[in-house]
């Protein structure tokens, strides 16, 4: 009796030119991909494997635990018609502490356009090509970026200021 | 005040009273609150508001999203600095005579978000009135805030024109 296929050799075989590494942790998998080809590798994953809903994008900062120091997470998601079918598949992304940058993905997902800014907003990632790289949840003259492991989560001066800022322009 | 009648005037009673006086009754009795709700606080300010507390019983039940016919803001909920330039906001355009009451942990003292974002009390950009302690406080909590704002309205001088 043969096992039956492994529905992540095919998306293996198809991506494996962008896999750098690849890690499964309880039956999720990872893959490692370089920086310069992640469009590319997305729109491969979308437009020919299926993976048509983009879930998340989120950046995980090791600060020191790990080098390099940020890590963007993209997750995943190609609808199957039955319940097994669902695939969920994470690529991760490696980015050096100084000045980290990478293309943007929405044009590929439209959804990522605000996933990015989020992602922005809290480690200060740029995203090269993103139509509106603003901030999104913390005030557009905040200089912080708070969920940065070497930000001090107390810190309430930055918040203050851009408050103040809003006071006055709010008044005239 | 006192009430007075006799056969001099022909039946008819007249009242002696302060212009404060009736205007501290008529403005405590009818508190028009503008809901300020953020957060989960927001929800037992609900319950106050409708049938089983029924805030109406104190003439407060007028709830206006339109600061230009309130007097009474009830902030509840989570205030964070972006957010605090725009409460502060509809407070300055609040007719007076006004009062706040900061309802719930967060808006006293930021509750548990000692974080970079939440403002740690309201009293840092309003001036507050009563303060209603919990997380959240049951909608009796804040009757009995709207209570003590009446009392505080009662005992307030003569309006100065
Ligand atoms: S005090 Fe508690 S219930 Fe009220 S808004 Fe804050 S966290 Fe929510």
């Amino acid at each position: 009796m043969t096992s039956p296929p492994d529905p992540f050799d095919q998306i293996r075989e198809r991506i494996s030119g962008y896999i750098l590494s690849e890690s499964t942790f309880r039956g999720e998998i990872s893959f490692a991909v370089g920086a310069e080809s992640i469009v590319e590798c997305c729109s491969l994953l979308k437009n020919t494997l299926g993976f048509t809903y983009l879930v998340d994008v989120t950046v995980v900062d090791y600060l020191t635990v790990k080098f390099p120091r940020y890590e963007v997470v993209y997750l995943l998601h190609r609808f199957g018609e039955n319940y097994e079918e669902n695939l969920r598949i994470r690529l991760k992304v490696a980015l050096e502490q100084d000045d980290p940058a990478i293309d943007s993905v929405t044009p590929v997902w439209s959804g990522a356009n605000w996933l990015e800014r989020e992602a922005y907003d809290m480690f200060g990632i740029t995203f090269r090509g993103h139509p509106d790289p603003r901030r999104i949840l913390m005030p557009e003259d905040y200089d912080q970026f708070p969920l940065r492991k070497d930000f001090d989560v107390r810190d309430r001066e930055s918040s203050k200021r851009s408050f103040e800022r809003a006071l006055d322009e709010g008044l005239e | 005040m006192g009430v007075s009648s006799g056969p001099l005037l022909g039946g008819d009673g007249f009242l002696t009273t302060k212009i404060s006086a009736v205007a501290n009754w008529g403005r405590k009795n009818s508190l028009w609150p503008m809901a300020f709700g953020t957060a989960c606080c927001a929800i037992e300010m609900m319950g106050a508001f409708s049938s089983r507390f029924d805030i109406a019983r104190f003439g407060a039940e007028t709830v206006r999203f339109s600061p230009r016919q309130a007097d009474l803001m009830i902030v509840s909920g989570t205030i964070t600095y972006k957010m605090a330039s725009v409460c502060r906001r509809i407070y300055e355009q609040m007719p007076e005579p006004k009062w706040v009451i900061a309802m719930g942990s967060c808006t006293c003292g930021g509750g548990p978000f000692d974080s970079y974002a939440v403002v740690q009390g309201i009293d840092e950009f309003l001036p507050v009135d009563v303060y209603v302690g919990g997380c959240p406080p049951r909608p009796e909590a804040l009757i009995d805030a709207v209570m003590k704002i009446q009392k505080k309205i009662d005992n307030e001088g003569p309006p100065i024109v």
